[in-house]
């Protein structure tokens, strides 16, 4: 990580640090988060890792894809686990057992069930306690690594295992818990959204959380293809329709300032990112048109908090 | 027990158990401590608290905000390569108890010092062992100190023992809450900790290095899982051995003897009781007293509880006539529901010429046992011969509306 810049694809580091041959499914895009996460890195990196696919995808012993040093302790714990390593390496450095020199990067990888749910607690806890490490939260909207179950930040009217899409209840009744901005309210200095189609973007935002002192958090959307039910090539679009909808904003909170990073001057309906996946397939009309609704009243208010119009109206093409 | 050879030179201080482990954490240079308040354990982190803001010692205190964070902060420090240090009681540990069995798991000398405490509910902030004894099958090597001065030098050879190569497992220290956690005793410690230092030595291990990447916590199939589980076996049955090298050590630094199973006037003993923790003051001083009247008593306390030093343990009370378990932890359901009690019964099934074996069950929630009660229950068994329902299950002794006759 030391000394990059980053302006084009061109300046992405060429090391691979993440071994292929591992157990993620065919077409996922957390596969693809990691492979970057680790090129803007680096060698220099210690990765805890919470309880989710990727864990248990990437380590099956004894076999692993990780070329820098990693930790899974447990599920709820993560942000807890790396506060730990955090605290060796101060005190190490301090008493000469390590080499005070070296700047290592510390980063929580977990996923939404991780962050949202049962690691919230454990994530407040380290960002009130202000340590200098990256988490970054794979959100694949669902308890993928246990077969699709609803999780705080599974979206309103999603079919998982647990929100069937039945003749009385249609899928999730509750819309995504907004866990980045939960998270900036705890006044950290930098806090960003971002989406795997946009790598650069999401890539930069990496770089600037490894950069800045104290804690950071990366929020990136995941498309999953077992639990979206999509083909699973079109992972990458599916990201991309997510910020063409605005069913996700790419934005960033730094050092207090709010910033659209990915803007969006025509807005397609939620409908051709919904049509692509298999969990909104049960859906009225009715339905569809709630959620639109809904992503309306965001756009308003985040147009409103930056003060012009970054997310633009919606066009039909 | 202890003959006082002072070996390093050492300072009387009177200190709280609680205030014995600060020191012994202070002078071991920990470099992490994570913990989250809860009685009895609080002045152990107040004190360390105290030391870190004056400068007297040098370590990261994480002020994380449950015990299974700070059970997990340590982890994660000493898988950094730290030597790391936490305390609790009762919920706490509770709450601790999923990443108790990976700190084994990992293989990470971690240390943790606890305060016993009973388990809600209903809610009682007050002694007993049932913390402790429902961490058994975490594969943590588990002391018990009776003393302060124990409780010091119990927690310095904690480190040694944990960071051992031969085992490297986590080790708790259990001693009473409230009796000893908030009671005063005299306490020697080194007047300077760089012997102490020496007598822990930074040793290397598999840690989380990015020069030589390790992944540490993968999932394991039904393939390597159990190899991996049989090497903890290996390990905690080593650890009997680590344990007894390291007392030895510990005598010749400090000059004060411990062993897996204390006795005292044991030798020519018919009744023999066995206890843990700090109570065993109390029966020494109910020995005396019987003893006076001519009653061949003795007594013998459990300092080591895992791994259970089976061999030291029949060895020190086969003579007996009979050896009466006092448990402050009840297993629920069980008929013999004293913890160690089973343990001490299943020692001796092999045994030819085992005493008879009763299992007593006092002091839960903290319910006093007082010398009196030793008497009385050494008067009770003393009558009592094999036919006696008394030892075909546990008694509650010292419980309203119950009574032993």
């Amino acid at each position: 990580m030391a000394g990059l810049r980053l302006r084009s694809i061109k300046d992405l580091p060429r090391e691979e640090l993440f071994n292929p041959g591992h157990g993620l499914c065919a077409g996922c895009t957390a596969s693809t988060i990691v492979r970057h996460l680790l090129k803007i890195a680096g060698r220099n990196t210690i990765v805890v890792n919470a309880t989710g696919c990727v864990e248990v995808s990437t380590t099956m012993y004894p076999y692993t894809s990780w070329k820098v040093p990693w930790l899974h302790v447990a599920f709820e714990n993560a942000a807890a686990v790396a506060s730990g390593v955090e605290a060796a390496l101060k005190a190490m450095s301090r008493k000469g057992l390590i080499d005070p020199s070296k700047r290592i990067n510390i980063i929580v990888l977990a996923g939404d069930g991780g962050t949202y749910d049962i690691g919230f607690q454990a994530l407040s806890g380290m960002l009130e306690r202000g340590h200098k490490l990256m988490y970054v939260l794979y959100d694949n909207e669902a308890y993928m690594n246990t077969g699709i179950q609803r999780s705080g930040s599974t979206p309103l009217h999603a079919w998982t295992t647990t929100t069937p899409i039945g003749k009385v209840m249609r899928g999730k009744l509750q819309p995504k818990k907004p866990i980045a901005e939960i998270v900036a309210a705890h006044r950290i200095p930098y806090v960003a959204t971002t989406n795997v189609a946009h790598f650069m973007d999401m890539d930069k935002k990496f770089l600037k959380g490894l950069q800045v002192e104290g804690p950071s958090f990366i929020h990136v959307l995941q498309p999953c293809t077992a639990g979206w039910k999509f083909d699973p090539r079109y992972g990458i679009k599916l990201a991309r329709l997510a910020t063409e909808t605005a069913m996700w904003i790419n934005w960033e909170m730094d050092h207090g300032s709010f910033k659209v990073t990915v803007r969006v001057p025509k807005r397609k309906h939620v409908r051709h990112y919904l049509k692509l996946q298999g969990r909104f397939k049960g859906l009225t009309e009715d339905d569809i048109e709630e959620i639109q609704k809904y992503v309306d009243a965001e756009v308003e208010r985040i147009n409103k908090l930056v003060g012009a119009q970054v997310i633009g109206p919606l066009v039909e093409d | 027990m202890a003959v006082q050879r002072l070996v390093v030179e050492q300072v009387r201080l009177a200190l709280s158990s609680n205030q014995a482990v600060a020191y012994a954490v202070r002078d071991a240079d920990v470099d992490v401590v994570a913990a989250y308040p809860i009685t009895p354990q609080t002045t152990v982190m107040e004190k360390i608290s105290e030391m870190i803001a004056n400068g007297e010692m040098d370590a990261e205190l994480i002020h994380v905000e449950s015990e299974h964070s700070a059970l997990s902060a340590v982890v994660g420090a000493s898988a950094a390569g730290a030597r790391v240090f936490t305390a609790t009681s009762s919920q706490g540990l509770e709450l601790m108890h999923e990443i108790l069995h990976i700190a084994s798991g990992l293989r990470l000398p971690v240390v943790m010092a606890v305060p016993t405490r009973a388990l809600s509910a209903p809610i009682s902030i007050w002694n007993d062992y049932s913390d402790l004894m429902n961490t058994r099958d975490t594969s943590w090597v588990t002391l018990i100190a009776s003393t302060a001065q124990e409780v010091y030098d119990t927690v310095i050879e904690a480190f040694r023992i944990a960071e051992d190569p031969r085992i490297l497992l986590p080790v708790m220290i259990g001693y009473d809450g409230f009796a000893m956690s908030h009671t005063y005793e005299p306490v020697y410690i080194a007047k300077s900790p760089e012997r102490i230092r020496e007598f822990l030595p930074r040793r290397d291990r598999v840690k989380l290095d990015p020069n030589r990447p390790v992944t540490m916590g993968t999932i394991t199939p039904p393939e390597w899982y159990y190899e991996l589980k049989y090497q903890q076996v290996v390990a905690m049955n080593e650890a009997l051995k680590v344990v007894k090298e390291t007392d030895k050590l510990l005598g010749e630094l400090l000059g004060r003897d411990y062993e897996p199973v204390e006795t005292y006037m044991m030798d020519d003993a018919e009744i023999g009781f066995l206890v843990y923790g700090g109570v065993y003051g109390t029966l020494v001083e109910a020995i005396d007293t019987m003893r006076s009247k001519g009653f061949r008593v003795g007594a013998a306390r459990l300092r080591l509880w895992r791994p259970f030093p089976v061999e030291d343990l029949v060895e020190k009370t086969r003579n007996l006539e009979k050896l009466i378990v006092v448990d402050r932890a009840i297993s629920y359901g069980a008929r013999i529901a004293g913890p160690v009690a089973l343990e001490v019964i299943s020692a001796y099934y092999y045994e030819d010429d085992a005493p008879l074996i009763a299992s007593v069950i006092a002091g839960i929630g903290q319910r006093t046992i007082t010398e009196d009660d030793f008497v009385k229950l050494a008067e009770v068994y003393m009558r009592k011969g094999r036919d006696s329902p008394l030892y075909r299950e546990s008694i509650y002794w010292g419980v309203r509306g119950v009574e032993v006759k």
